[in-house]
């Protein structure tokens, strides 16, 4: 059993946002994969929950008339795998997301839960930091956007206030369209892993193929939060995709990021992993744009 | 503080009294006897515990049991047939010595019935991935996948 | 013929069903749980402990320190006890301490009414430490003026030992020739867990006038035994249940907390208490295999002759005894029982109690570890001097007949060679070896081999001995009886073919009882050193024919017939003249319980006393793939054959073959137990201890040459650890193939090989 204190099954986002107001100490639990763990291990010992579970307006994964992608927080990692729009506009974060622990934990966990926990090394945040999302909270006041590149405030903190509830994630055509992505998971293992280093990289190519319009490279683990390489990006754009651009971005790359020394991985090994998985994840998105920088 | 919920587990109606802080896990175990479900970590690592809710495998282990008011669970248990016959993939799993120590063998029984359920078939990459939820120390996942990939040929055939 | 088939496993049907009833499955309703409060320090010495606070929680029960156990040490080894007190085992801890000795240290211990008042109360004990610097390293804790780990060694130095082989000594052996090639080395391999996926969890009351206890365990006879010694109750008091275990490879074959969750019964009156531990506890305060450092130098004659290595091995011990130095004692036999030298070889162990989890048995003892050095060092000593190593292999590794010049353990039968040869062609060796030699970019390939040998069972080191009990049943089956015992292994299905052999009752008339029951089941040590198919087995063979004759005896009196002229077949009794079946064996039973004239219960019981043991071999082979910008290691192609003898059940072989070879890839390539300068472990949990998953694995082929051992009850020897060995040193050294680069410590993990990788400028800019 878990020590859990109080318990609320919020029957709607606005119960929740209500009963988390009413609370100061509550945490809202939606897939459970995390909190629940934290439970268990002593850090939330004793907390009060408000349960997002099962909140069917939490659920949707929609586009709106101008292209505007909506994906529910409380979307699994395999339902957002297997949606069809999703596959055909953001395979990116479809393929992302299925890098999440294991096939259960993606049929338990959710979006929302990987974005709020504000961890550096959550699977979806590089993808959805190089499509811009965009997160959608609601509060007493009633609903909010938070753009991505603002959401991060610091290791495991992010803007959302205690009383707000994240009802969505959304991506903008532009931020999409006639781009190709790719995202990478450095692990130790093939399945069941925490990130050691994350790149994703999301380019648009000119009509022709060959030169880059547009570069956004994103990393996990490699800074207290997930972070954009603007110095990297700003150098590729206008830049024919060959073989001497790979080989510039995996050097530039290394001079905007700030991996940390730890047990699990020396700052050393994670900047050697930058250096090659943004080449390789580069070398992919291109492809998947309908380039090839081997041409 | 109990709470009573309505769950179908194995295809019967339960209603059952259940703390707010119980995990599924533990209510399968200790409230309505079904042992199969099994604790190897209690954190979603090992995927012994691995039981079905409407049809998706999922950790019993950090799923509050309250979490399945309203909701189907299917447990090992509830794979036999009337007269005790056992299921195509249960009869792989022993055929093909994909059984050793058994602990973690109803959690993989039940992920396979989730992927022999999807009526297509995979490669043994693709199953891989598909079984990489549970950690099995005995068989080097060697022979599960075999009686994994027959289960899902057999059900391929008995389709056409 | 019963031997050699296929059968399917006696137990899968409970396994698939659910019905197969663990530990926790048996769970009385009315029990209190125990949770162990565990040291948050490495090493010191425990002032005090507080409890009011944690004693004030709802549902807390009683709260039990190191200030009340009995002061009693005991030993935990699953080793059978021996009669002469200088070869028993260590007796270095109490059931809980003062003196802190590893992180997570046992000192105190709550009972409570359920998991969430005893995890409230946990959080709420305060502890008072005299805290000591802790050791991680061997050199830490063996350096001048280190305090004593355990008061009884000062210096550390659990124990020592070592052995000379040649008329030289090792330098004169170097300086006797001018032109040998030779090489200094230092191997090193890490701590590792089990992770079997069964937790050791058990539960004990008192009923019956006996304290009970129902627990996870390979060694149910030694865990009472253990229990009385820990506790001071008589043993016969003692009654140790052992229901399916789900695996145990080693972990299992040391008393763990049975004898604290007995005794803390005792203190709530005998009530029905459960100890679960948890998976983390698991990790590190159970047992691991053994981190050592090999220490080795080696001269090579440059015709490919070894003529001569020496070697110390320093075993990092951790906090407490358990299997002790019986464990790199066996490592350094991989040195003599391997290769011949033909001038001179020295060996020295030392095994060292330091402050990080505590070494045990793990599946191969002492072998995995010694055969990374000495595979490592085959394949370094044939690269310098530019041999193909398995030719460096063929020319100077055991031959056929070799007998131990200590423990006189021979190869009583030999299939190295063939296994080599086979191996060879499975791999396509000489095809790689060459197509690889050459290789430039970043994503490179290699092909290697290791081979290993190992024991059946422990005589004449230890007691060998096995006793088994048929019954017959009113249907005519039989009930078979063991001491030995299922832990996943198909112990029992090889039992019942065994049995089916023995006795020519059908297989489908033949019951086994996988329940061990110490009250009821007879005496054996257990499973542990590959020896259950072996030296149980014996047990089975000899039961058998008394049972046969028994059930002969009587059908020579019910039929009217002369004894010699009948046998059992296919559960018939039949003439052995003309081949007819004279009566069934079931109404034959029939007969025997009720007749009015001679109604006799038909039983069978023996003990098989084994006073020999024998060599078991094979080698493994694996292809690899290596991504050097990325240090990452893909097995392409692996394969193991194995020297094991007759196979009992082809199947049930092959499948354990897998999973050792999927235990010897966790080792060689990603599993390791790390520990910060505190020797606070950093990764006790299945996320960050990186356990193979079926992703991480590639398909994997077992093999075998079948050589009939002539001293096993049915041609068989050791099986059950064998596949672990072999699986390192091959991968590292297909590494070196690959790549040009000696990787000498295991794990190969990423960032260890994309830093030597580094080193050698394989990395560009």
């Amino acid at each position: 059993m878990y020590d859990i204190a109080t318990y609320v099954q919020a029957g709607c986002v606005a119960d929740a946002v209500a009963a988390l107001a009413a609370d100061p100490s509550a945490m809202p639990i939606a897939g459970g994969t995390d909190v629940l763990i934290q439970t268990r291990e002593g850090r939330h010992a004793g907390c009060s929950l408000v349960s997002l579970h099962g909140l069917e307006e939490l659920r949707t994964i929609r586009m709106e008339e101008d292209g505007t992608l909506v994906i529910g927080s409380g979307c699994t990692f395999s339902e957002i795998t297997a949606s069809a729009l999703l596959q055909s506009t953001v395979p990116i974060l479809c393929w992302a997301v299925d890098q999440v622990g294991s096939p259960q934990i993606r049929n338990m966990g959710t979006i929302g839960g990987n974005v709020c926990n504000g961890v550096t090394s959550a699977d979806s945040a590089c993808s959805l930091m190089v499509l811009n999302a965009v997160m959608e909270l609601q509060g007493p006041e009633g609903r909010r956007l938070a753009p991505i590149a603002q959401w991060y405030t610091g290791p495991g903190k992010t803007v959302r206030r205690h009383e707000e509830v994240l009802v969505s994630v959304r991506i903008a055509k532009a931020d999409y369209e006639k781009f190709g992505g790719h995202y990478i998971k450095y692990g130790k293992r093939e399945a069941m892993e925490i990130s050691t280093l994350g790149c994703a990289v999301s380019v648009k190519l000119d009509a022709g193929k060959k030169t880059v319009d547009d570069l956004r490279i994103a990393f996990g683990v490699a800074a207290p939060t997930p972070i954009r390489c603007p110095k990297t990006e700003a150098l590729a754009k206008g830049r024919t995709a060959d073989a001497a651009l790979v080989r510039e971005i995996g050097r530039s790359v290394l001079t905007e990021i700030n991996p940390r020394d730890s047990w699990r991985a020396s700052r050393a090994f994670r900047l050697q992993i930058a250096k090659e998985i943004s080449r390789r994840a580069f070398l992919q998105a291109v492809q998947f744009a309908g380039g090839d920088c081997n041409a | 503080m109990l709470n009573i919920i309505h769950m179908t587990v194995n295809g019967k109606e339960e209603e059952v009294a259940v703390d707010v802080r119980e995990c599924l896990t533990d209510t399968l175990r200790d409230r309505l006897g079904l042992t199969s479900v099994k604790k190897g970590c209690e954190v979603g690592e090992c995927g012994a515990c691995t039981v079905l809710i409407d049809g998706k495998a999922v950790n019993s282990c950090c799923y509050l049991s309250v979490w399945a008011d309203g909701h189907s669970i299917l447990t090992v248990e509830g794979l036999k047939g009337p007269n005790g016959e056992l299921s195509p993939i249960q009869t792989a799993f022993i055929e093909e010595a994909a059984v050793q120590c058994g602990f973690c063998t109803p959690g993989l029984i039940l992920t396979a019935v989730e992927i022999v359920g999807t009526n297509r078939s995979y490669t043994r990459e693709e199953l891989r991935k598909l079984i990489s939820g549970h950690l099995c120390r005995c068989t080097g996942y060697e022979n599960i996948l075999n009686a994994v990939e027959r289960a899902v040929a057999e059900n391929l055939a008995a389709q056409k | 013929m019963a031997i050699g088939q296929s059968v399917l496993r006696v137990d899968a049907r409970d396994k698939v069903t659910g019905a197969a009833k663990y530990t926790a499955d048996l769970e009385p309703r009315d029990y209190f749980v125990a949770k162990i409060v565990r040291s948050t320090i490495a090493s010191g010495l425990v002032k005090a402990i507080h409890v009011e606070d944690a004693l004030a929680v709802p549902g807390v029960v009683k709260i039990l320190t190191c200030f009340d156990v009995p002061d009693r040490q005991f030993p935990t080894p699953g080793h059978p006890w021996s009669v002469e007190k200088a070869h028993q085992d260590v007796s270095d801890r109490k059931l809980l301490n003062q003196r802190v000795r590893f992180y997570g240290d046992e000192i105190a211990a709550i009972v409570a009414r359920d998991n969430v008042a005893a995890g409230r109360a946990g959080r709420l004990i305060q502890v008072e430490y005299e805290e000591y610097e802790p050791y991680v390293t061997v050199d830490q804790a063996m350096a001048p003026g280190a305090r004593a780990v355990h008061a009884e060694k000062p210096g550390n130095i659990l124990a020592h030992s070592g052995f000379r082989l040649g008329e030289t000594a090792y330098e004169e052996a170097v300086a006797s020739e001018p032109d040998l090639v030779t090489l200094d080395k230092t191997y090193r391999v890490q701590s590792v867990q089990h992770c079997h996926i069964e937790l050791p969890n058990s539960f004990a009351w008192q009923a019956d006038g006996k304290m009970n206890v129902v627990s996870s365990t390979q060694i149910p006879h030694i865990v009472r035994r253990v229990i009385g010694q820990a506790t001071g109750l008589p043993w016969g008091s003692i009654r140790v249940i052992k229901p399916y275990i789900g695996g145990g490879f080693g972990n299992k074959q040391d008393v763990l907390y049975e004898p604290l969750n007995v005794w803390l019964s005792l203190q709530v009156g005998g009530r029905p208490v459960k100890l679960e531990i948890s998976r983390e506890e698991t990790l590190h305060c159970t047992r691991v295999r053994h981190a050592m450092d090999f220490h080795i130098s080696a001269a090579v004659r440059r015709d490919g002759t070894l003529v001569a290595r020496k070697c110390l091995a320093n075993s990092n011990q951790g906090g407490y005894a358990s299997h002790g130095h019986a464990i790199v004692a066996n490592a350094i036999n991989s040195f003599k029982q391997l290769y011949r030298d033909e001038k001179a070889l020295e060996c020295e162990a030392n095994t060292v109690y330091t402050n990080i989890s505590v070494g045990g048995a793990m599946r191969g003892y002492g072998i995995p570890q010694g055969d990374f050095a000495t595979e490592c060092l085959a394949e370094d000593l044939a690269a310098a001097i530019g041999m193909d190593p398995l030719e460096f292999r063929l020319k100077n590794c055991m031959q056929p007949g070799y007998e131990d010049p200590h423990t006189h353990i021979k190869f009583n039968s030999y299939g190295l060679y063939d296994a080599i040869q086979k191996g060879r062609e499975a791999i396509r060796w000489d095809e790689l070896r060459a197509r690889y030699r050459n290789q430039t970019g970043p994503i490179r390939r290699g092909v290697g081999m290791a081979i290993f040998c190992y024991k059946t069972g422990v005589y004449p080191i230890s007691l060998e001995t096995a006793s088994c009990r048929m019954v017959l049943h009113q249907d005519g089956s039989v009930q078979v009886q063991m001491g030995a015992t299922e832990i996943g292994q198909g112990a029992d299905t090889v039992f019942s073919q065994m049995t089916a052999q023995a006795t020519g009752i059908s297989l489908d008339k033949i019951h086994i009882s996988t329940v061990q029951d110490t009250d009821i089941t007879p005496f054996d040590t257990g499973a542990y050193a590959s020896r259950q198919t072996y030296v149980s087995g014996m047990a089975v063979k000899k039961t058998g024919a008394s049972f046969k004759k028994k059930v002969l005896d009587y059908a020579g009196y019910a039929l009217g017939y002369p004894v010699e002229n009948l046998d059992i077949k296919d559960s018939q009794i039949i003439d052995t003249i003309t081949g007819e079946a004279l009566r069934s064996l079931a109404d034959l039973a029939v007969e025997a319980f009720y007749s009015l004239d001679r109604s006799q219960h038909i039983t069978a019981e023996e003990t098989s006393h084994c006073k020999i043991n024998t060599f078991a071999s094979g080698c493994c082979f694996a292809e690899v793939e290596v991504d050097i910008p990325l240090g990452k290691v893909k097995v392409l192609n692996i394969v193991n054959v194995h020297d094991s003898g007759t196979l009992i059940n082809p199947q049930l072989a092959a499948a354990q073959v897998h999973g050792g070879m999927s235990m010897g890839l966790g080792y060689a390539l990603s599993e390791e137990l790390l520990f910060d300068a505190k020797a606070r472990p950093l990764n006790p949990n299945l996320l960050d201890y990186k356990l193979p998953t079926a992703m991480d694995t590639p398909d994997l082929q077992a093999a075998f040459v079948e050589v009939p051992d002539p001293t096993g009850p049915y041609g068989n020897k050791a099986l059950g650890e064998p596949p672990a060995i072999p699986v390192g040193p091959a991968v590292r050294n297909a590494v070196l193939h690959a790549t040009g680069v000696a990787v000498d410590a295991l794990p190969l993990d990423p960032q260890k090989l994309a830093a030597h990788f580094q080193a050698a400028g394989l990395i560009e800019e």
